[in-house]
C-alpha cells in the first residue's frame, strides 16, 4: 500500500494540522505544526483531504479555461488566422467571457423530455473526468492519491460518458440526438478493448497498475519501447474523447450538436467542461504512462516538466483536429475491429515474449525491446495498409491522370446551334 | 426472433449549417441507411423573373447578379450574351477579353466556394475552407478593384463591359496569378491525397453518365462521368475560340471525382487567363456608349453559357420595348438537383451532405 | 486501413501554416507589441521607452491598441453618395434609371444653374440607402457628373429614417467621391482617400458622345445593317 506521506501536498498540509507527533511530521509543516489538539486528528486528516481536492479541482478548472483558450488560439494558427485576441492581453480573458455568456443564457427545457435524466447527462459527464485527476501524478512527490491500482481506476471511470451520452439524447427526446447518440455509443464501447490492451505491454513493462510505479519504471520513456501501444492508446483516446476525426457524436455539419443540440446555458457549459476535463486528463495519462512523467533535466521543476509534456501532447491533439476530415461510422467502426484490435493483440504477444526473454528489464535489455518493437510497429502498419488499405488509388482509378485532358483544338461541334 | 425496425422520417430543415442556403429536405432513414428523399425549395424565391418583365435591360444586370450569388460575373455574361444577340450589338474587343478575364476569376473563385464547404461538410473543420477562403478574398479585392464591388458585380453592360480596368489592376493580377498555382498544389496536398477523404468520398453516390445526359445534367458534373461536353469548346462563344485549353474528365463519377474535377479546372482557368492577358489590346470597351434604352426588335434569344455550375442560359423575349417581355432563366443548380434522389438512395446520412456539397447547388439560382 | 501518408502530408502543410504569419486583418483596432507600437507612433524602441513610459508597458503587456483603416480600391461604392448641387439641373435622370425607384425629386421652376443655365430649382433631393442596393445605376445616368457614389462604408445607425439623405444632408457631408464611372477622376489621380473634393470645379466632367454621333451609330448605321441583313 503506497504511503500517504510520500504526497508532499499531503505531508505539508497535514502536519501544519495535525499534533499528533507522527515520525514523519518532525520538522515539517507551516507554523511549526500542530494547529489542532491531537485528539481532532480525524478533523486533521478530513481537512487535508478537502483542501487538496479544493486545489486541484480549482487547477483542474483553471487549466480548462486555459484550454479553451489555447485550442481556439492553435485552431486559428493552424488555419492562417489569428485566433481571439480582444478579451484581455492577447485574448487570455476568453474563457472568462465564454463563461459570463454561457451562465447568462435561458435554459430551455424541451416539453418532450424526460426531466430528471436530461438534467442528470451532465453531470454524469463530468464527474469521471474530474475524479481521473485524482491519481494523476503532477510531478514528484506531487499527487492527490497514489492507489496502486490506479489505472485499472481511470478506465473503470472512463466509460462513464457512455452512459451521460445516452441519457442526454434520450432525455432530449430529439431524433437527431438519438442517432448521434446510437454512433456515439456504438464507437465508444469499441475503442475501449484496444484502449485497455495497449497498457498491458506497459504494464508488463512496469510490474505495477500505480501510475507513480509506471512513471519510476520508465528510465526511457515508454514511447520508444512500445511505439505500438503508444500509437495504439494515442488513437483510441481520441476516440473516447470524441474528437476529430471520430467526432461523429457531434459532428456539426450534419446533425447539428448531437447529442447536445437542446442543451442551453450552464448545462451545456457542463458539456463543455467536461470535454475539455477529460482531454487534459487523457492526455495527463498519456503522459504519465508514455512520456516519462515529470522525469527531465534538473534546473526545471518536475511538476513543469510533467506540464510542458501535457501541453505537447494536448498541441498534437488540436493539431491533428485542423488538418483531417472526419470519419463515417462504419469506417470508424471497422477501423476499431479490423486494424487496432489486431494491433494491439500483436503488441501484447510480442511484449510478453519480450518480457519473458528479458525479465530483468535493465535499461540496455529495455533498448533491445525497442529496437524490436519499432521494428514490428514499422512492418504492422505497412502490412495492415497494405492488406486494408484502399485496392485503388482514387486519383488514378479512371481519374485525371488517366483519362485525358481533352484539347480544345479538337474539332468542335460547330457554333450556330444555339438557337 | 427478427427484431422489427421502423424507418424514421427526419426533416432537414431550411435552417440547417449544411445546406448551402435555404433547401428542405424530408429524408427517410432505415438506421444510417436512406430510404427516400423529398428534396423541398422555393423559401430563397423573390421574383426575379417577374421583376425582369419591369425593368430596362440594363437594370436586369443588378437582378441576374443576385441569383447565383457566388458567381455574379458568369450570371452577367450569360445575361449580356444573350442580350446582345437579341439587339444585334456587337461588342467592342477589349470589353470581350475583359469579360472573359472576369469570369474566368469568378470560375475560380466559385469553385473555391465550392470544394471549401464541400470539405467543411466532410468534417475537416474548417482548415481548407479558410484557407480557400483567404484565396477567395484576393480575388474578391481584385474584383472591388474593377468595377467597385465585390460579390454583386454588375460589371457588364450590353457591348463589353462598363469602364476599363484601371492601372493598379494589372500588377495586382499578375501577382495574384503568380502565387495561385502554389496554393493549389497546397490543396492537392492537404485534401486529395488524404486517405480519410478518399475513403469518405470515392466510389459514393455513382450516377452513370447516360443517367445524367438524360436529366439534362451539365457541368463538372457531367464532366467527372466522363462526357467531354464543355459549352466554351463545343458552342464557343466571346473569345474562348481563340484560346486553347484542357477540359478535365474523370470516369469514376463519384464524390471524389466532382472534387477534383473542380480543381483541376482551377488550373485550367489561370492558363484561360494568362493567354487573355497575352492577347488583349488597348481599345474602347464598349462600342461608342450604347444607348441606356436599349429597343431590341421584336424576337428571342438563348444564349448558353458555361457557368462554374453547368450551363446557364437566358431565354430573352422582346416585344420592342425596353424592357424584355419575358426572361427566362435556365439555372443549372436546379436541373442538377433533380438528380439528388437518384444518387442518395442507399448511402448512409453522412453521405447527404457531402453528396449534397459535391453537386454544388446555389439556392439563390434554384429558387430566383 | 490508412497508409497514412497522405495524413501526414496533410498535417504537414497544417504546420507550415502555423510558421507563416496570420493574414487576418484587424478592424477595428488592432493589437500591437512594444516594437508595432514604436512604428506606430514613429519613435524608435528605445524612444518610446524614454517618452512615453506608460505606453511601452501597455504595449508589453498587451493592452495597447491602434486603429486600423482597411485598405480600399477607389473605385468602391461605398454607402454614401457625394452630390454636387452646383451641378445638378433636377432632371431626375437618376430617379427614372434606378431600379429600386429610392430616389425622391422635387423640382419647382425657374432655378439658375452655375454652368448649364436655366434649370429647375430643386425643393428635394431625397436618396433612401436603406434600401439602396448601390448598383450606381443613378451615378452612370447622370449626363451633368453631379452624383457620384462615396467612399465611406462606415454608416451605420439606429433607426432606419436616419438612413434617408435628404438634400441637407447630402450638402453637408464630406465629399470623398469614388471613381466609379468617372475615368476623369482617374486620370487627374485623385484618390478617395487622399483628400476631399468639395469643389465641384475641380471635379472633372465626364465627356459623353455627342447626341449626333449617337443618332448616326445607334439608329441610322443599323437601318442599313437590316436593310442588308434582309
Amino acid at each position: 500500500m503506497p504511503d500517504p506521506f510520500d504526497s508532499i501536498l499531503y505531508k505539508y498540509i497535514y502536519c501544519t494540522l495535525s499534533s499528533t507527533g507522527d515520525a514523519e511530521c518532525v520538522g515539517t509543516g507551516l507554523f511549526g505544526g500542530g494547529l489542532l489538539p491531537a485528539s481532532l486528528d480525524w478533523l486533521a486528516f478530513v481537512l487535508t483531504a478537502v483542501i487538496i481536492v479544493a486545489a486541484v479541482v480549482n487547477g483542474v478548472l483553471g487549466g480548462v479555461l486555459m484550454m479553451i483558450w489555447g485550442e481556439r488560439r492553435l485552431l486559428g494558427r493552424f488555419q492562417g488566422r489569428t485566433g481571439p485576441n480582444r478579451w484581455g492581453p492577447f485574448g487570455l480573458l476568453t474563457p472568462v467571457a465564454d463563461a459570463v455568456k454561457t451562465m447568462f443564457k435561458e435554459d430551455v427545457v424541451p416539453t418532450v423530455s424526460d426531466r430528471m435524466v436530461f438534467t442528470v447527462a451532465p453531470i454524469l459527464m463530468l464527474f469521471p473526468a474530474l475524479l481521473i485527476y485524482a491519481v494523476l501524478p503532477f510531478g514528484s512527490g506531487t499527487w492527490l492519491a497514489d492507489i496502486n491500482v490506479a489505472l485499472l481506476f481511470i478506465i473503470a471511470i472512463g466509460g462513464g460518458n457512455v452512459l451521460a451520452i445516452v441519457a442526454a439524447a434520450w432525455g432530449s427526446g430529439n431524433r437527431y440526438a438519438m442517432f448521434s447518440a446510437m454512433r456515439a455509443v456504438a464507437m465508444l464501447i469499441s475503442y475501449e478493448i484496444p484502449l485497455v490492451i495497449s497498457l498491458i505491454g506497459v504494464l508488463m513493462l512496469s510490474g505495477s497498475l500505480s501510475l507513480v510505479a509506471i512513471v519510476n519504471a520508465q528510465t526511457i520513456p515508454f514511447f520508444i519501447v512500445q511505439p505500438l501501444g503508444f500509437f495504439v492508446f494515442l488513437v483510441a483516446s481520441m476516440a473516447e474523447l470524441n474528437r476529430t476525426p471520430f467526432d461523429v457524436a457531434e459532428a456539426e455539419s450534419e446533425i447539428v450538436a448531437g447529442y447536445m443540440t437542446d442543451y442551453s446555458s450552464m448545462k451545456f457549459g457542463l458539456f463543455f467542461l467536461s470535454e475539455f476535463a477529460a482531454t487534459i486528463a487523457t492526455s495527463g495519462v498519456i503522459t504519465a504512462v508514455f512520456l516519462g512523467g515529470w522525469h527531465g533535466f534538473d534546473p526545471i521543476p518536475s511538476q513543469l516538466w510533467f506540464v510542458g509534456k501535457m501541453v505537447i501532447v494536448l498541441s498534437v491533439i488540436v493539431w491533428v483536429r485542423a488538418s483531417w476530415p472526419r470519419m463515417r461510422i462504419d469506417q470508424i467502426m471497422s477501423f476499431a475491429w479490423k486494424a487496432l484490435f489486431e494491433l494491439t493483440l500483436i503488441n501484447l504477444v510480442v511484449s510478453g515474449l519480450l518480457v519473458l526473454a528479458w525479465p530483468s528489464l535493465s535499461t540496455t535489455e529495455l533498448w533491445y525491446m525497442a529496437g524490436i518493437n519499432w521494428v514490428v510497429f514499422l512492418a504492422s502498419i505497412y502490412i495492415f495498409g497494405k492488406v486494408l488499405g484502399p485496392k485503388h488509388d482514387p486519383r488514378r482509378a479512371g481519374n485525371i491522370q488517366d483519362a485525358t485532358l481533352s484539347r480544345s483544338d479538337a474539332p468542335a461541334i460547330p457554333a450556330g446551334g444555339a438557337d | 426472433m427478427p427484431l422489427s425496425t421502423q424507418p424514421i422520417t427526419i426533416n432537414v430543415g431550411p435552417q440547417h449549417p449544411s445546406t448551402h442556403g435555404v433547401f428542405r429536405m424530408r429524408v427517410t432513414f432505415d438506421g444510417e441507411q436512406i430510404v427516400d428523399v423529398e428534396p423541398i425549395f422555393g423559401y430563397l424565391h423573390r421574383g426575379s423573373e417577374k421583376l425582369a418583365e419591369s425593368r430596362t435591360y440594363t437594370q436586369v444586370v443588378t437582378l441576374t447578379d443576385r441569383m447565383d450569388y457566388v458567381a455574379s460575373m458568369t450570371n452577367n455574361q450569360s445575361y449580356i450574351l444573350s442580350v446582345e444577340k437579341l439587339a444585334g450589338i456587337e461588342p467592342a474587343e477589349r470589353g470581350v477579353w475583359l469579360r472573359m478575364i472576369a469570369a474566368e476569376l469568378q470560375r475560380i473563385a466559385s469553385h473555391l466556394v465550392a470544394t471549401g464547404f464541400f470539405l467543411q461538410d466532410l468534417g475537416a473543420l474548417g482548415t481548407p475552407l479558410i484557407y480557400m477562403m483567404r484565396e477567395r478574398e484576393q480575388i474578391l479585392e481584385l474584383f472591388e478593384r474593377l468595377c467597385g464591388a465585390r460579390i454583386t458585380n454588375s460589371y457588364m453592360r450590353p457591348g463589353g463591359v462598363f469602364m476599363d480596368a484601371p492601372d493598379d489592376f494589372w500588377p495586382a493580377l499578375d501577382r495574384f496569378m503568380a502565387e495561385m498555382p502554389h496554393r493549389i498544389d497546397e490543396y492537392e496536398d492537404l485534401i486529395s491525397g488524404n486517405e480519410i477523404v478518399a475513403a469518405r468520398c470515392d466510389g459514393v453516390a455513382v450516377v452513370d453518365s447516360q443517367t445524367l445526359i438524360d436529366a439534362s445534367v451539365t457541368g463538372p458534373m457531367l464532366r467527372a462521368s466522363g462526357v467531354d461536353w464543355d459549352l466554351r469548346h463545343r458552342q464557343p462563344y466571346e473569345y474562348y475560340d481563340r484560346v486553347t485549353f484542357n477540359r478535365p474528365l474523370a470516369t469514376a463519377s463519384d464524390n471524389y471525382a466532382r472534387y477534383i474535377v473542380r480543381i483541376h479546372e482551377m488550373r485550367e482557368s489561370l492558363g484561360i487567363i494568362k493567354q487573355c492577358l497575352e492577347q488583349i489590346e488597348p481599345g474602347p470597351v464598349r462600342p461608342e456608349e450604347v444607348p441606356a434604352l436599349i429597343r431590341p426588335p421584336v424576337g428571342d434569344s438563348y444564349v448558353g453559357t458555361e457557368c462554374p455550375k453547368g450551363e446557364l442560359g437566358f431565354y430573352l423575349v422582346s416585344d420592342g420595348g425596353v424592357a424584355p417581355y419575358r426572361c427566362k432563366v435556365r439555372a443549372p443548380s436546379l436541373i442538377n438537383l433533380t438528380l439528388l434522389r437518384e444518387m442518395l438512395i442507399g448511402d448512409k446520412m453522412a453521405d447527404l451532405f457531402v453528396t449534397f456539397g459535391s453537386i454544388d447547388i446555389n439556392m439563390g439560382e434554384v429558387d430566383r | 486501413m490508412v497508409y497514412g501518408i497522405g495524413l501526414a502530408k496533410g498535417m504537414g502543410v497544417t504546420l507550415k501554416t502555423i510558421l507563416r504569419p496570420s493574414f487576418t486583418v484587424q478592424y477595428p483596432d488592432r493589437r500591437v507589441g512594444l516594437m508595432g507600437a514604436a512604428k506606430a507612433y514613429g519613435l524608435s524602441t528605445p524612444g518610446l521607452i524614454f517618452k512615453r513610459p506608460v505606453k511601452a508597458v501597455r504595449a508589453v503587456l498587451g493592452f495597447e491598441r491602434i486603429e486600423v483603416r482597411p485598405t480600399q480600391a477607389a473605385r468602391f461604392r461605398g454607402n454614401e453618395f457625394t452630390w454636387y448641387e452646383d451641378r445638378c439641373t433636377g432632371c431626375a435622370s437618376c430617379a427614372k434609371y434606378c431600379p429600386l425607384g429610392i430616389i425622391k425629386i422635387v423640382t419647382l421652376p425657374g432655378g439658375i444653374n452655375v454652368q448649364e443655365g436655366e434649370s429647375y430649382a430643386i425643393d428635394t433631393f431625397d436618396i433612401d440607402t436603406g434600401r439602396c442596393m448601390f448598383c450606381a445605376l443613378c451615378v452612370e445616368a447622370c449626363p451633368y457628373d453631379a452624383l457620384h457614389m462615396g467612399s465611406s462604408f462606415e454608416r451605420g445607425n439606429y433607426q432606419r429614417m436616419d438612413l434617408v439623405l435628404s438634400k441637407d444632408d447630402l450638402i453637408a457631408q464630406p465629399k470623398n467621391p469614388s471613381t466609379w464611372y468617372r475615368p476623369q477622376m482617374e486620370e487627374q489621380e485623385y484618390s478617395p482617400f487622399r483628400e476631399t473634393l468639395d469643389d465641384f470645379k475641380k471635379a472633372g466632367r465626364h465627356e459623353m458622345p455627342s447626341v449626333e454621333s449617337l443618332t448616326k451609330r445607334w439608329v441610322e448605321d443599323r437601318k442599313t445593317d437590316e436593310a442588308v441583313d434582309d
